[in-house]
């Protein structure tokens, strides 16, 4: 009994240590982020490991659950004939809600996994500690870029994720099923409000790209430099961001879509 | 791989993430609609608005003129206030009613504007003063039920 509390206060400890160390990882980072701009190559260099990179993932992902949202809806709207609102149906919940989370789910266990690995093997490997040595600070220059590069990279891609889901949606709907093409626009560009589902959807984008790559950034910092080491910091990553971006979902839904209207 | 051509890539993946966006705002949004036209406000008051909404269309002959701006409530006469934004394209005669209506037998509501004869027309801030309230089912079924005792009492006495 005593020992298990004692193991529970010592697991309690070392997750607020963690935090508080994240915490002061992610001041440190901002602070030292000037070299991922004033180089931008390398920064650029990160966007195509973490953003081009998984384009094919997220196109075609996009593309499946645009098509079967397109299924889906339709087979419960025609119920009640409105088989018209599927547009608007599969904009919104891409746009609102599926683009931001899917996308970044994807991009955590794409990009964010690799991220972790790569860092957390040059930690392993002491490349970390020899740029220490020569002075260069391994923060501005290896682990700023790979952040920046995925929060430039996340809301673009959940951007794409969106537009291919609409497309799949269309083609599923209109091309497939036959719903009107012109009722299937225009009831779409009723519904869907630039600043009120698009821009919070953008929002959302941005702070599940600042999340994951915050977290894929700081496992791999912080990983054991040994092989079973990085492994598990991997795997925390992608388990650590998957949760954080659903959390932070329904926080962020609740601030957004609530009150008013 | 050379630096050069993770730049072209880089780039066209910048340049396909923006069109994605772009063709968010403009293909599945309504940027292109409404946000640039020049607009003027008028308020209407209404007994019972039913379930409008803010962003509800104002329509004229099935046309949309404008958005429900903001709805309020007068705490003076108990009346709800609701400030519609026309299209300064389109003038209206200051007589001009409002009904609120529903689109189909479960759509939304939007404001139904009928123009009047008046040769002076609206301007913005003026308020419209032919308004008919929103229909609410509970009180249509109300009366339904009011009618049909009333006509069975009738019956009855007749005989």
């Amino acid at each position: 009994m005593r020992a298990t509390l004692t193991h529970l206060g010592a697991m309690v400890t070392a997750g607020v240590w963690r935090l508080g160390y994240a915490a002061r990882f992610f001041g440190y980072l901002l602070v030292h982020s000037a070299t991922a701009f004033r180089r931008f190559g390398l920064t650029v260099r990160e966007i195509y490991f973490a953003g081009v990179l998984s384009l094919i993932i997220i196109l075609v992902s996009g593309l499946f659950v645009g098509m079967v949202l397109g299924l889906q809806g339709y087979d419960t709207l025609q119920r009640y004939g409105s088989s018209e609102a599927l547009g608007v149906l599969v904009a919104l919940s891409l746009v609102r809600e599926l683009g931001p989370v899917v996308a970044g789910l994807l991009f955590a266990s794409r990009a964010g996994s690799a991220i972790t690995a790569e860092i957390g093997l040059m930690k392993a490997t002491e490349q970390l500690s020899a740029m220490e040595m020569m002075a260069v600070d391994p923060v501005a220059r290896v682990v700023a870029p790979r952040f920046w590069g995925g929060v430039i990279s996340m809301p673009l891609l959940a951007a794409l994720f969106s537009a291919m889901g609409i497309f799949g949606g269309y083609l599923v709907g209109v091309v497939l099923i036959g719903v009107d093409e012109g009722a299937f626009w225009s009831q779409m560009q009723d519904a869907v409000d630039v600043r009120e589902d698009i821009l919070n959807g953008v929002i959302k984008s941005v702070v599940f790209g600042f999340a994951v790559s915050l977290i894929a950034v700081f496992e791999g910092f912080d990983a054991t430099p040994t092989a079973e080491g990085v492994s598990r910091a991997t795997t925390r990553t992608v388990v650590t961001s998957s949760l954080a971006i659903l959390a932070l979902d329904f926080v962020l839904t609740a601030l957004m879509f609530t009150g008013g209207n | 791989m050379t630096r050069s051509t993770i730049d072209l890539w880089v780039g066209v993946f910048v340049a396909i993430g923006l069109g994605a966006l772009l063709f968010l705002a403009l293909k599945v949004g309504n940027l292109a609609s409404f946000s640039t036209a020049e607009t003027y406000r008028v308020e209407a008051r209404f007994a019972n608005i039913g379930g409008l909404k803010v962003r509800a269309p104002v329509k004229s002959a099935g046309v949309v003129v404008g958005r429900v701006a903001e709805i309020g409530f007068d705490n003076e006469a108990y009346e709800a206030v609701a400030v519609l934004t026309l299209d300064a394209r389109f003038k209206f005669p200051r007589d001009t009613s409002a009904k609120i209506l529903t689109s189909g037998l479960l759509g939304e509501q939007y404001i139904g504007l009928e123009a009047g004869g008046d040769e002076r027309m609206l301007a913005d801030g003026e308020r419209l003063r032919l308004t008919q309230s929103a229909v609410v089912l509970e009180n249509l079924i109300g009366q339904f039920f009011t009618s049909k005792a009333a006509e069975g009492g009738d019956a009855k006495g007749a005989k």
